[in-house]
């Protein structure tokens, strides 16, 4: 098998911070917060009022004419990963039957999609004037929800809440023919799927593969699972922009948030051939799983997260000293946050005196499936632009924390930087990422 | 990324299955052989109102009876606990020691990795439904969301809520055998466990794991499981006859019948079996995966994802259609998928299309959602262990266009050395995996 290397054409994300990868990356330079109080509902009397949502858009500048009928059957999680994706393929400069059917420069066959996506909650209100007809003396009547109530729900309903919708849709605006994969292991998802993707190619059943994630966990229901698990910031009455404090003393929780980020993945000498404009390449990949004795906590040693991270270094055959850029997982919740900061320190040895770790999750939120993917995201214009922003609302380091935060914006030369995550259930991942540089094999 | 020169050939060490027709894999070979039916009246929920009142069940089964440590596992979701169930016989027969704090019997823990098809469990209904009956107000047709998210958070419990997320199968196979290899799950609608086990081979192949655990768990069997089945107008609505309603190939066929269960099998590189002096079930040889990008709603009409997903499948394993003995199907007893799927068959198999057999054990098993793919590949090995092809039941009355051979009614004895999976979900998810018998 001769030796095939991944690189990244092109880049889409929709953010609390904006609906481009570039308003995403000013927001992250600028050190905006995407965080308010929830505006999707009334939060009012939750724990946590607090999210990080994606401003308004309108489905209809985001999908071909041929596609509009469908928007009727996307959730919101859908949409999210239809826009990002357009803004990626654009990006990438393929020509796919969704961006001019005139002018396709892709074979459908030979483009795979792998995406990220969470477990999606069903609209409470869709379904209400059905549960109002399936009631007895206060109660929910199953039996009168089956004669009666639905009738009410819309006929495709189901298909708006199945996890591979979203590249299903993606897949069909596009006309993506090839290997289609959904990733349902929440946080860590989207470093699979990137994983994954990249594997695909690599293994030549695809040339180019769409791959990241996509999550809207602002409703009601996903907002209360959340402070459930004890994870959000409670009651928290503070500015909503100094909520979220991955790995500092003053840590509270995380805050919740939806997005979608899509990396256009192709086979490097497919993406010379075509001229392609290459962001930079996939050098590592690496999973394993924190066995704890809890399914919602994380070992306290992080071991699961270590292993993960040292098989991407490894996969990507270097030291952790030549890592320039570490953007971890770290969600603001303390417990999980120190578990991450053991394993990287652990990894990381004397370097860790050296190696920048930029949190993100002050900014954005924990964005479930999709966060994994903003990460990359954000990595590969750290790269490209040379900087790594300052961390946000990073003060002092929690108790025994020996990771290089920086509370300044860094102009450095990034040559290799690593994303992880982590989800609870166990699953753990790590992504490498390289600057591109010819005739290097990564 | 690392490019491995070598492949590694990937052979099966393991099978384990909790299904409608039983709960170990002997008794559910047997009853395909004996062409029992494993559908029957609805009992998780009253469904008695349902468009369609039965489905298919997994009886009498506890995982908690499997397990030395069954607190590890308390409240998981009832996929999770079938996934648990077959994944010990899976593990028994590969001689896996499972449960062990400092797990011995010579495998490297972080080069065994879990990859599950599995979907999410069932929402806590109860409090669901009163929380939007709390909230909703009729004559304004609004939500009061206080009320409603208030009625949540005194009612939902966190285990529950963690449990229903569709990693948790997997989470809870990793805790079950100390897996700290790539430990992951997908959830492509019915074509899940077949991806899970062609991507986990793949993972093997490439030399990132030793031994992958996988297949598929899953049930949907609950109310807005069977509401949204029920609403595209999917499921069979035979209501009168439950055991003959999974008719796959026949004319009269009207639908799906909504089943659960989980098949867990043991994927090992041929290197780590054989230093293990594991008894190797059979190879898997080809893979192919792709999507029909046609319609959210319908399958290409011509099957163009699934045949380019078979051909896939038989490039990877250097074969044609010529080598092929067996084919499961994907066989869901809809209208739309037994016909695009025969058409599929024909363009693939060209002359020799009527002659390959082609049955769906569906007709006895149900269609297990996620699962079935796992479900169905076990079927395959065995088919290949006896030399004998499971049968299509209840099949008796054939449509002109229906005319390939789909093995009806009776299991048939004759050489299968290499079988093909197919499975396809909604969305265009199109799976194929080509099964060998071990040389």
């Amino acid at each position: 098998m001769e030796s095939v290397r991944v690189v990244v054409t092109g880049l889409g994300a929709a953010s609390p911070l904006g609906l481009s990868v570039e308003e995403m990356w000013a927001g992250l330079e600028a050190g905006r917060c995407g965080l308010g109080r929830i505006e999707a509902f009334d939060p009012t009397g939750l724990p946590c009022e607090l999210a990080g949502e994606v401003p308004e858009y309108r489905m209809r500048d985001y999908v071909p004419k041929s596609h509009r009928k469908a928007t009727k059957l996307m959730c919101r999680d859908i949409e999210l990963a239809v826009i990002a994706a357009l803004e990626a393929v654009t990006a990438s400069g393929l020509v796919t039957k969704g961006i001019d059917p005139d002018a396709i420069n892709i074979d459908p066959a030979r483009v795979g999609i792998t995406m990220g996506a969470g477990m999606i909650s069903c609209d409470m209100a869709e379904l209400a004037p059905a549960v109002a007809v399936s009631v007895t003396d206060g109660e929910f009547d199953i039996r009168k929800w089956g004669r009666d109530g639905l009738e009410h729900v819309t006929p495709v309903w189901l298909l708006k809440y199945l996890p591979n919708m979203l590249p299903c849709h993606v897949g069909i605006i596009h006309d993506i023919q090839g290997p289609s994969n959904t990733i349902t292991c929440a946080e860590a998802s989207a470093h699979i799927a990137i994983g994954e993707a990249a594997q695909v190619i690599a293994r030549g059943d695809s040339d180019i593969s769409l791959a990241g994630g996509a999550e809207a966990k602002i409703n009601p229901f996903m907002v209360v699972r959340q402070c459930l698990f004890d994870r959000v910031v409670r009651d928290y009455d503070g500015p909503p922009e100094t909520a979220c404090r991955p790995f500092d003393a003053q840590a509270r929780g995380a805050v919740f948030g939806e997005g979608a980020g899509l990396l256009v993945l192709e086979n490097l000498e497919r993406a010379q051939d075509r001229g392609a404009k290459i962001a930079a390449e996939i050098a590592g990949i690496g999973q394993s799983n924190s066995q704890g004795a809890l399914y919602d906590r994380l070992e306290p040693d992080g071991r699961g997260i270590q292993i993960a991270i040292a098989k991407a270094l490894d996969d990507a055959g270097i030291g952790p000293s030549e890592l320039d850029l570490i953007i971890p997982h770290g969600t603001g919740v303390p417990e999980d946050d120190r578990a991450e900061a053991k394993a990287l320190e652990a990894v990381l040895g004397a370097a860790v005196e050296d190696v920048p770790v930029w949190p993100t999750k002050s900014m954005l939120g924990t964005t479930g499936a999709a966060s994994g993917a903003l990460d990359v995201v954000a990595a590969a214009k750290a790269i490209s632009e040379g900087i790594i922003p300052a961390a946000q609302n990073f003060s002092a380091p929690a108790a025994g924390g020996r990771l290089r935060i920086p509370t300044e914006a860094e102009k450095k030369e990034i040559r290799y930087a690593l994303c992880s995550s982590y989800t609870h259930g166990g699953q753990t991942a790590a992504v490498v990422i390289k600057r591109f540089e010819e005739g290097t094999a990564g | 990324m690392k490019t491995q020169r070598v492949q590694e050939r990937v052979v099966v060490t393991g099978l384990g299955i909790v299904s409608p027709l039983g709960n170990d894999v002997a008794t559910v070979w047997n009853a395909m052989m004996g062409r029992e039916c494993g559908i029957r009246k609805t009992t998780v929920f009253d469904a008695s109102t349902f468009p369609t009142t039965f489905d298919a069940e997994v009886k009498d089964f506890d995982f908690t009876e499997h397990l030395t440590c069954p607190e590890q596992h308390t409240g998981c979701s009832r996929g999770s606990g079938f996934a648990l169930g077959a994944a010990v016989e899976a593990c028994r027969q590969a001689g896996i020691e499972i449960e062990a704090p400092q797990p011995g019997t010579g495998l490297d823990r972080t080069r065994m990795g879990v990859y599950l098809g599995a979907g999410e469990g069932s929402l806590a209904n109860e409090a669901f439904f009163a929380s939007i009956i709390r909230g909703w107000d009729t004559d304004e047709q609004t939500m009061d969301w206080e009320q409603s998210t208030q009625e949540c958070l005194a009612r939902l419990t966190r285990t529950h809520e963690l449990e229903q997320e569709p990693n948790m199968a997997t989470a809870h196979l990793a805790v079950l055998t100390g897996a700290r290899g790539p430990v992951r799950s997908c959830l492509t609608a019915c074509a899940a466990s077949t991806q899970a086990i062609g991507e986990a081979t793949m993972m093997i192949r490439r030399g990132d794991a030793d031994v992958m655990i996988s297949g598929g768990a899953h049930s949907m069997i609950h109310p807005l499981g069977l509401t949204g089945f029920n609403r595209l107008t999917a499921l069979s609505t035979r209501n009168d006859s439950p055991e003959t309603a999974s008719r796959p190939f026949s004319a009269s066929r009207d639908g799906f019948v909504l089943g659960e269960g989980a098949a867990i099998v043991i994927l090992e590189s041929l290197t780590s079996a054989q230093r293990r002096g594991a008894e190797i079930l059979a190879e898997i040889v080809g893979y192919g995966s792709s999507s029909d990008a046609y319609r959210v709603t319908d399958m290409h009409p011509e099957g163009r994802g699934a045949v380019q997903a078979m051909h896939a499948a038989l490039a990877d394993a250097g074969l044609t259609y010529q080598d092929i003995d067996y084919i499961n199907t994907h066989g869901t007893s809809t209208h739309e998928n037994d016909s695009i799927e025969t058409v599929a068959i024909k363009t693939v198999f060209k002359e020799r299309a009527k002659q390959v057999p082609a049955s769906s054990v569906k007709s006895m098993l149900g269609h297990l959602i996620g699962a079935a793919g796992a479900a169905e590949f076990i079927t395959c090995i065995l088919a290949i262990r006896d030399n004998v092809v499971p049968p299509t039941i209840n099949l008796n009355d054939r449509s002109p266009e229906l005319d390939l051979d789909y093995v009806p009614n009776e299991p048939r004895q004759m050489p299968v050395n290499i079988a093909m999976n197919e499975s396809f979900g909604f969305g265009g998810q199109n799976n194929v995996v080509i099964i060998k018998r071990y040389e």
